[in-house]
């Protein structure tokens, strides 16, 4: 068990999994996030430790692959080899929206406070901010924006649509 | 013009006071410098040469008065009473303080303003046709759209680090006016045979280092299927553009090399799962928005007035402003009238706070209160009476505006170039300059006619220099500011990119290069005929042989150098 924090449905917690950051490293007990590739080719005894598995892959790796697999994994995380990367928005809203992932999708890599409302957004609900940084302050990140006008996988129904159904609110 | 409501106003505001931690955190060393730039650049702040620059968008090209006094207002307060308009109808203030910047948008919100993607690698400001919606050859309005593009792609969370800047623009004319050929995407607002109106989309166009035009990917997009379709073209650029080389990042590389029927299919594969989605467009949002792009009270006119009429007879410098400067208007009786930013010895695009000011005054007094932005670098006074347009011309003639050259030599388009940006081989201004000062006789330049020169500073091509009819572009050589010709650019619905004619040279010669291959063209061509078209037919040949003869041995040397 990890003793590091991470932000998960919008509170700070201690994060419960272990990073498997190599595919050839030792497994250590608990939950695990395990490279793409070792869950490819290890699945049967991931599946036979009764714990719950995480899969970590890199924002330009192609999701599609994971697609007959969300319902097995409790945990995704989409690495961010650095933060002005933007492949892994668009891998974290295909997994949401297309491949229906349920569980907890989680940023990891150079993920700082100034990015973390539009990750949201795409459907991320978890985010290990680099260590280096103020966990507390980029909690704040979060509620930058109170409206959006854009459909995204958080409020799929854009702005043109709500507002038509509430007019009165949106009279300036 | 589009207003705000309350949402679109805490949009901007949260935006503010997200930029306003932005900075403060950078200023007190939390933020790195790499990991500031992306967020500043998002916010239309570069670092430049003398100071930060910071470009304020323009959405579409419009403005109002109150606008303009702001823009007028900050150039005074925060600058040094001066800005810049930009081939993107953005402007630019070139000595903002770091610190001070989250203090002008606030002043800037307060008048529906701000500087949203201004910059970075994300989807920039929406343009059009200057003329829109008053145009003579309009067949749609292409605001409404622009406008629902801009709040669409403002703060998209799936594209805000894409792996290269994206331009949209909308054009909804018989000429194209928005450059859409040398877009990311270009849309064309047109209407079916049932009067339906339907989207042509274009992708993969654009200038900078390798230009190229773009390619129809649909003909006739249904207006209900414009977001998706446009999530499905950013999605396949996003996650399949490349971003291992920043020269080759930009979407027109990406459809080059999956060819544009395979990156057809990758977006129509794309599509198939968001079509229909919660992001269909709706008739009802189409008319909220179009709502206020309605006519202004025009009065019924009659098309001549005899005023009017008398002043153009009776003052010939009138007259040719006239000519020049005045555009057809689709309402019997009124015109619209383009300001030229193009006077002799002031850098093209730049205005002072004093200008900017006056012409709100002028919109106010004369257009219903709106001003236009051009990519020409011009401003436009869209809705003016024929009859006031001999107290319009004295009074832009006042300011310094009424230069007649609109479309023609003198009416230079030129990005900043190396005199402020950090990014230029060369420099543009003086350039522009001085070809300006060669062509000091007003006759000459009506008898030359249209003619369009394109300045960049930089292979950027922020000057379009692809698309001049003689385009001039500023390269290093070996540590010097060495300028290269191309001819037979255009821009408009037959758009080329102009040919390089030849070695580069140093800027005491433009002056003299242009006057030749301007003579060369008097000399070759029918009557009537404009400059592009006798380039288009004669080629590139007696243009260059004009230009290198009498400095063979030199050009030796150049060739061997380039």
């Amino acid at each position: 068990m990890s003793s590091l924090k991470i932000i998960r449905d919008g509170v700070i917690v201690n994060d419960d999994w272990t990073l498997v950051a190599d595919q050839d490293a030792a497994w250590p007990s608990g939950q695990l996030i395990v490279p793409l590739k070792v869950w490819g080719l290890r699945k049967h005894e991931l599946l036979a430790r009764a714990e719950p598995i995480g899969v970590w892959l890199d924002g330009h790796g192609d999701v599609a692959i994971l697609a007959d697999s969300v319902g097995q994994l409790s945990l995704i995380a989409i690495n961010f080899p650095k933060f002005a990367d933007g492949r892994g928005y668009s891998a974290a809203a295909l997994l949401r929206t297309r491949y229906g992932f349920k569980g907890e999708l989680r940023a990891i890599g150079d993920v700082l406070r100034d990015q973390l409302f539009y990750m949201q957004r795409v459907g991320f609900n978890a985010f290990a901010v680099r260590a280096d940084k103020d966990i507390a302050d980029a909690l704040k990140a979060l509620n930058d924006f109170s409206e959006t006008y854009q459909g995204s996988t958080d409020q799929p129904v854009p702005l043109f649509r709500r507002r038509a159904a509430h007019p009165s609110e949106s009279s300036a | 013009m589009y207003k705000y409501d309350s949402i679109d106003q805490k949009i901007v505001d949260e935006r503010v006071a997200q930029f306003r931690g932005q900075t403060e955190r950078f200023l007190r060393g939390e933020l790195s410098e790499d990991e500031f730039r992306p967020l500043r650049l998002q916010n239309g702040l570069y670092v430049q040469k003398h100071a930060p620059m910071l470009r304020v968008a323009i959405p579409y090209g419009h403005l109002s008065s109150k606008q303009m006094r702001m823009l007028a207002h900050i150039a005074r307060k925060y600058d040094r009473g001066y800005a810049h308009f930009t081939t993107r109808q953005n402007i630019q203030y070139n000595w903002p303080e770091l610190k001070r910047v989250p203090d002008i948008l606030a002043d800037l919100a307060t008048v529906e303003m701000h500087a949203i993607q201004t910059s970075g690698n994300c989807i920039r400001n929406t343009t059009s046709d200057q003329f829109a919606g008053v145009a003579h050859d309009e067949l749609i309005d292409p605001r409404p759209y622009a406008e629902l593009i801009r709040q669409w792609s403002t703060f998209h969370p799936e594209f805000a680090y894409l792996p290269r800047k994206f331009k949209i623009a909308v054009n909804g004319a018989v000429e194209d006016r928005a450059g859409t050929l040398f877009h990311d995407i270009g849309i064309h607002t047109v209407k079916t045979d049932d009067g339906e109106v339907v989207f042509r989309i274009l992708v993969g166009g654009g200038l900078g280092r390798t230009p190229i035009l773009g390619h129809v990917i649909r003909e006739a997009l249904p207006k209900q299927h414009l977001f998706t379709y446009l999530d499905a073209i950013l999605r396949v650029y996003n996650r399949f553009g490349r971003r291992d080389n920043m020269y080759k990042a930009r979407i027109k590389i990406l459809v080059k090399e999956l060819g544009l029927e395979k990156f057809r299919a990758e977006v129509e594969a794309e599509w198939a799962h968001l079509k229909d989605g919660p992001s269909t467009l709706t008739q009802a949002e189409i008319d909220r928005v179009a709502a206020y792009f309605i006519d202004p009270d025009y009065e019924v006119l009659s098309a001549v007035d005899a005023d009017y009429e008398r002043n153009l007879l009776e003052h010939k410098a009138f007259d040719r402003w006239v000519e020049r400067n005045v555009f057809g208007h689709k309402q019997a009786g009124y015109a619209a009238v383009t300001l030229s930013l193009k006077k002799t010895g002031i850098a093209p695009g730049d205005a002072t706070d004093l200008q900017l000011d006056a012409v709100a005054d002028l919109a106010d007094e004369f257009s219903y209160g709106e001003i236009r932005v051009s990519h020409e670098q011009n401003l436009i006074l869209a809705d003016v009476k024929n009859r006031d347009l001999f107290t319009v011309w004295q009074r832009a003639k006042a300011i310094g505006f009424a230069t007649p050259n609109i479309g023609l030599l003198t009416d230079i388009i030129a990005c900043p170039g190396g005199d402020f940006c950090s990014l230029a081989n060369a420099k543009s201004i003086p350039v522009a300059e001085a070809i300006q000062r060669r062509f000091d006789d007003l006759d000459y330049l009506f008898d030359i006619g249209d003619i369009a020169i394109n300045i960049s500073g930089c292979m950027n091509a922020c000057g379009h220099h692809h698309v001049g009819h003689i385009g001039i572009l500023g390269v290093d050589k070996h540590g010097a500011e060495f300028y290269q010709v191309t001819i037979g650019g255009s821009q408009g619905l037959q758009a080329a990119l102009g040919k390089v004619i030849g070695p580069s040279f140093a800027q005491d010669e433009m002056a003299d290069v242009v006057e030749k291959l301007i003579k060369t063209y008097v000399a070759l061509r029918f009557e009537d005929e404009h400059f592009l078209d006798t380039a288009k037919r004669v080629g590139i040949e007696p243009f260059k042989a004009s230009v290198y003869n009498k400095k063979a041995g030199h050009s030796e040397v150049e060739v061997a150098n380039v």
